[in-house]
């Protein structure tokens, strides 16, 4: 009976692990208005991508920034050579870097990916493909 | 039952549950406990009692938020050595308040000097108390810390949609009324057209019809329309008057396809949800009041200014490096027997730190979700004067979301500052990528679609955006069930000697009682060790 009991409990606290408590809850997506926000962006481009998501945090000179942690700078960045790299970053996060690949498009991705390693002092000018972005959402 | 059998009974019960908290941790005590009968609502089981000698043993607690001064207050109560270190000036963590003076550092280096008068301010971070939420209302009560209510649901606030209603903003009470009538409406004519015979005996819709006039305010043809009945919840176009006034007259109700395109309806259900539900709290004078009368009586044990660089472990003790966080020199070193760790994850990942090849992924895997808030001074309080809106919230589809009006000093003249901008998780990024100055803008320039006032009124902001605070990269843990799954036992469990504690390490993310239960969790299992050891 004893064991019973916590294995009971233990899958119980499996299921309340699934119940994030977060602020708020993702509305469900709408072709009308919104009262909770869409979780798409609205920009399309890669200059207006990077201007209202990226800049939050590696600032609009893309320089990052520091305090108890540090934001790394995007400008001259060598870890953008491979496009892979900054492609998986945007999509599925890592450390304090959000995912994004829910909130953007493949298209969007490409975009704002393509725009920052060709600007800040990058010159990677091999423009990242919609098939890039693809395959690295259905590896995932 | 004799009393002896009983006390049997109650015995054989205590040790089961102690046996179940010593082999599968506090949680699935309480899951166990529940499962039986026992513990009800809340996980706060009261001030927590870690009894037994500590030895002289040494603890150093990283982070003076809820979760860090929680651990080192109940661990000295206890009689630990403690040594509390904070890479901020001041206590609290994210409970912290904004008052005019306060001279604001982000990490673009922007600063803001707050230009409130004297007795407002802005709560940039937690800003209300559920009734729920006992371990936050304990130390509130043990440390002398008044509250008032934090108004969730205000009838008279409006709701906005920026495509609809011409731009005009909607009265809660309205749409609540309205979608609650129309409902009740469909709902009987079904009734009515026999369509629910096979779910509902006939017995059932009969009663089923009586409620559904009384819930949706419907006439007496089962029909929600305008009138005195219906004015009765949503409101008077004509209110009541005296003497030789008008009559009172009723609205015509929003049309059921307006309320559902324009998402208006959405508003009712943050009033329903748990966490919001009345009654709901706040801190009179701002939420800083009560990390603040914690950590004084700390302040001999705390260390401030103190960035953490590494945190390393052997089988004999954790040794921390720190250096001085305004000026990264001056490394320091302390040395502890353990160490309760509750920085937040995103800092924690980019510090040295000496735990299992699981945790360190874990730790690596949890991003913070993006929050803006903006807090605007306004020369009256016209929401009051001239909207009739005492507290609470507007909700809107643009993107700062909600305007929350402050929950004190009703009805009193002169100046008052309001939220001007709530904007939470991934649509935030649009607000939290611009300036604190452009921020203020915006709120002000979206805010006046909903009060023209605004811009007539306007004095002066001050805006916060989480992913930009010096101390933490965002504002909360956004756990995916995923994540829970694979990481957060690895991260819970203690590790050699670091434990790890703070509202990441709950099912309360972005709460402060989820800081206070998990320090007790975590302090009470380590607690455990000290003494069977």
């Amino acid at each position: 009976m004893k064991i019973k009991i916590i294995a009971a409990g233990v899958t119980l606290l499996t299921a309340l692990a699934a119940l994030a408590g977060d602020e708020a809850p993702l509305p469900p997506p709408s072709k009308h208005a919104s009262l909770l926000g869409s979780p798409r962006f609205a920009a399309q481009d890669g200059e207006s991508l990077f201007k209202s998501v990226c800049a939050a945090c590696h600032m609009p000179n893309a320089m990052g920034g520091s305090g108890a942690g540090f934001y790394p700078a995007l400008a001259k960045n060598d870890k953008l050579a491979v496009s892979a790299y900054p492609v998986m970053m945007v999509m599925n996060g890592k450390g304090g870097m959000p995912a994004f690949g829910e909130d953007m498009t493949d298209a969007q991705v490409a975009a704002v990916v393509t725009y920052v390693r060709t600007h800040f002092g990058n010159s990677y000018t091999d423009a990242v493909s919609l098939d890039e972005v693809k395959q690295v959402r259905e590896t995932k | 039952m004799t009393s002896s059998e009983e006390n049997t009974v109650t015995l054989k019960r205590r040790d089961l549950f102690r046996m179940i908290g010593a082999v599968a941790g506090g949680s699935a005590m309480y899951q166990a406990m529940t499962g039986l009968g026992f513990a009800a609502d809340s996980q706060y089981a009261g001030p927590v009692k870690l009894e037994g000698s500590p030895k002289g043993t040494k603890v150093i607690v990283l982070g003076a938020g809820w979760a860090g001064l929680i651990s080192a207050l109940e661990l000295r109560n206890a009689g630990y050595k403690v040594e509390l270190i904070e890479y901020n000036n001041r206590v609290g963590g994210r409970a912290m308040t904004i008052r005019g003076g306060d001279v604001l550092t982000d990490v673009s280096g922007e600063v803001q000097k707050c230009g409130f008068d004297s007795g407002l301010y802005l709560n940039p971070g937690p800003w209300r108390i559920p009734y729920h939420h006992r371990g936050y209302l304990d130390y509130a009560k043990r440390f002398g810390v008044q509250l008032e209510p934090f108004i969730m649901v205000n009838y008279n606030a409006y709701v906005h949609s920026k495509d609809y209603f011409g731009g005009k903003p909607q009265r809660f009470r309205e749409v609540q009324a309205d979608f609650q009538g129309h409902v009740s409406e469909l709902l009987a004519k079904t009734v009515h057209q026999d369509k629910l015979d096979q779910s509902v005996s006939k017995e059932d819709q009969e009663m089923l019809l009586t409620a559904l006039k009384d819930w949706g305010a419907l006439d007496k043809n089962y029909a929600y329309t305008a009138g005195i009945t219906s004015a009765e919840r949503r409101g008077y176009e004509v209110n009541k008057g005296g003497g030789l006034m008008p009559d009172p007259v009723g609205g015509q109700p929003i049309a059921l396809t307006d309320l559902l395109k324009s998402d208006v309806w959405r508003a009712m259900t943050f009033g329903q949800t748990h966490q919001w539900h009345s009654s709901i709290f706040q801190p009179v004078g701002g939420m800083d009041q009560t990390p603040k009368a914690i950590g004084k009586v700390l302040a001999d044990i705390t260390t401030l200014d103190a960035k953490v660089t590494s945190i390393q472990q052997d089988d004999k003790g954790v040794t921390v490096t720190y250096v001085d966080a305004k000026t990264g020199k001056d490394p320091r070193q302390v040395k502890g027997d353990w160490c309760v760790c509750t920085l937040p994850l995103p800092i924690l990942n980019q510090i040295e730190v000496q735990v299992s090849p699981a945790m360190k992924e874990g730790i690596g895997a949890i991003s913070y979700a993006a929050a803006v808030k903006t807090g605007l001074q306004f020369k009256r309080r016209f929401w009051e004067e001239d909207d009739h809106i005492y507290g609470g919230i507007s909700f809107t589809d643009l993107p700062i979301k909600q305007i929350a009006y402050p929950n004190f000093g009703f009805n009193k003249p002169g100046k008052g500052v309001l939220l001007g901008t709530f904007a939470f998780g991934n649509a935030a990024f649009e607000l939290a990528s611009l300036s604190a100055a452009d921020r203020v803008k915006a709120a002000v320039e979206q805010g006046s679609q909903l009060h023209p006032q605004y811009k007539s009124e306007f004095e002066n902001g001050v805006s916060w955006s989480w992913h930009r605070a010096p101390f933490i990269q965002g504002c909360a843990a956004e756990w995916t069930a995923e994540q829970r799954a694979k990481h957060y036992r690895n991260l819970a469990e203690i590790n050699g000697r670091i434990v790890l504690a703070g509202d990441h390490m709950s099912q309360l993310s972005g709460w402060q009682e989820g800081a206070i239960l998990s320090a007790l969790d975590s302090i009470s299992r380590l607690h455990h060790r000290v003494v069977a050891a």
